[in-house]
């Protein structure tokens, strides 16, 4: 009898930890985290820079409200993260369908002394057609990070070329240009596919 | 003695040519699985080729370098992202594998970065990849070529 209840006790304990467990990474690295204070992305109203897209058009925050905007930074020297990046977002966005046509989806460079135009037109052109790659002058580059509160930086490699680190992070922003939430690198795909869809319904809030 | 065998999709090919496994083989401990790399777009961009190494012998080994004709400079790297969502890649060093267990090397994680490409990595074709184990033990793995936008060996 005393065994048993012992036994009780313990699969008792073992839900309680299991829960603590989930309700701990749930609130941390799940979907109810918290952003990280004072890393949040000002509004695209508030940013200003001009950059040009892989079709060699003039952009800028203002290309990017009207729609809700997905966009992270990369270079197309980057050998893991970022194509393991396009074609995560490649992925989700096959799984959105049409509900993704009305979406932005940028690509911005932080290595622009390699990133031409001409680089960035062939680099995309190998991933989701919804994908558009912008660069442009180093300094605009820099203020587009300072909105985003993206971080990179020029490394240099044993190979006697130059690598660059850089926040890996695919922000969401709404149709208005208000931060929505991001999606960290690697994060699984049922979680990156609702917060793609908070960003797109959004829009439709704001629409009516 | 490490015994060092070769798995997974040269396996596969060479039983299709009708050639036998051993004939590539050095100790047969290390199996290697799943090994892919993506295509690049000309030879100025480093390559990343992916595959699981798995130690199934009684001893630990240690990884202690590549090399391929593909590249001057293949090394095993690891990416890292930090708190703040920043990612960035260095050499890994040497990788102890213990008896039983395995090492992935994945998108995010470790891969085998290639420098220095010194041709073209197109899509379709393999190319051969060497492993050195601290014992002198070698094991060379041919890795498939997938699309630029590849996620996995499945691709
Ligand atoms: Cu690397």
């Amino acid at each position: 009898m005393r065994r048993r209840a012992v036994l009780g006790y313990g699969a008792a304990g073992v839900g309680a930890v299991a829960l603590m467990l989930f309700v701990g990474w749930w609130q941390v690295d799940g979907p109810g985290g918290p952003e990280p204070v004072g890393q949040r992305p000002v509004a695209l109203t508030e940013m200003d820079f001009r950059l040009t897209d892989h079709e060699g058009n003039a952009v800028g925050p203002e290309t990017l409200i009207g729609r809700p905007t997905m966009a992270f930074f990369g270079f197309t020297y980057c050998p893991d993260v970022c194509p393991t990046t396009l074609s995560d977002i490649s992925g989700w966005l096959d799984d959105l369908g049409d509900e993704a046509d009305e979406m932005n989806v940028v690509f911005i460079t932080v290595d622009p002394e390699r990133d031409t135009v001409e680089t960035m037109a062939e680099y995309v052109g190998y991933f989701h057609p919804a994908i558009r790659g912008w660069t442009g002058p180093e300094e605009q580059i820099a203020r587009v990070a300072d909105g985003f509160r993206a971080t990179y930086e020029r490394v240099p490699a044993e190979s006697g070329d130059y690598t660059m680190n850089h926040t890996a992070s695919v922000f969401l922003f709404a149709a208005s240009g208000r931060f929505v939430t991001m999606i960290d690198y690697h994060e699984p795909k049922e979680f990156a596919v609702p917060k793609i869809r908070r960003a797109l319904e959004e829009e439709m809030e704001g629409a009516t | 003695m490490k015994k060092y065998i070769l798995t997974g999709t040269l396996a596969a090919l060479l039983t299709l040519g009708g050639l036998s496994v051993p004939a590539l083989a050095g100790p047969e401990d290390v199996v290697v699985e799943n090994a892919w790399s993506r295509a690049s777009i000309g030879m100025n961009r480093p390559g990343a080729a992916y595959m699981t190494i798995r130690n199934t012998g009684d001893e630990p080994v240690t990884l202690i370098g590549l090399t391929t004709p593909l590249a001057m400079m293949p090394e095993i790297h690891e990416t890292k992202t930090n708190a703040e969502g920043v990612s960035s890649m260095s050499p890994a060093g040497e990788i102890a594998i213990a008896p039983g267990e395995s090492v992935a090397l994945e998108p995010g994680g470790l891969h085998a970065m290639l420098m220095r490409l010194q041709e073209p990595m197109t899509e379709g074709d393999t190319f051969p990849l060497t492993l050195l184990f601290d014992d002198g033990g070698e094991v060379t793995v041919e890795v498939p070529i997938l699309g630029i936008a590849a996620r996995g060996p499945e691709d």
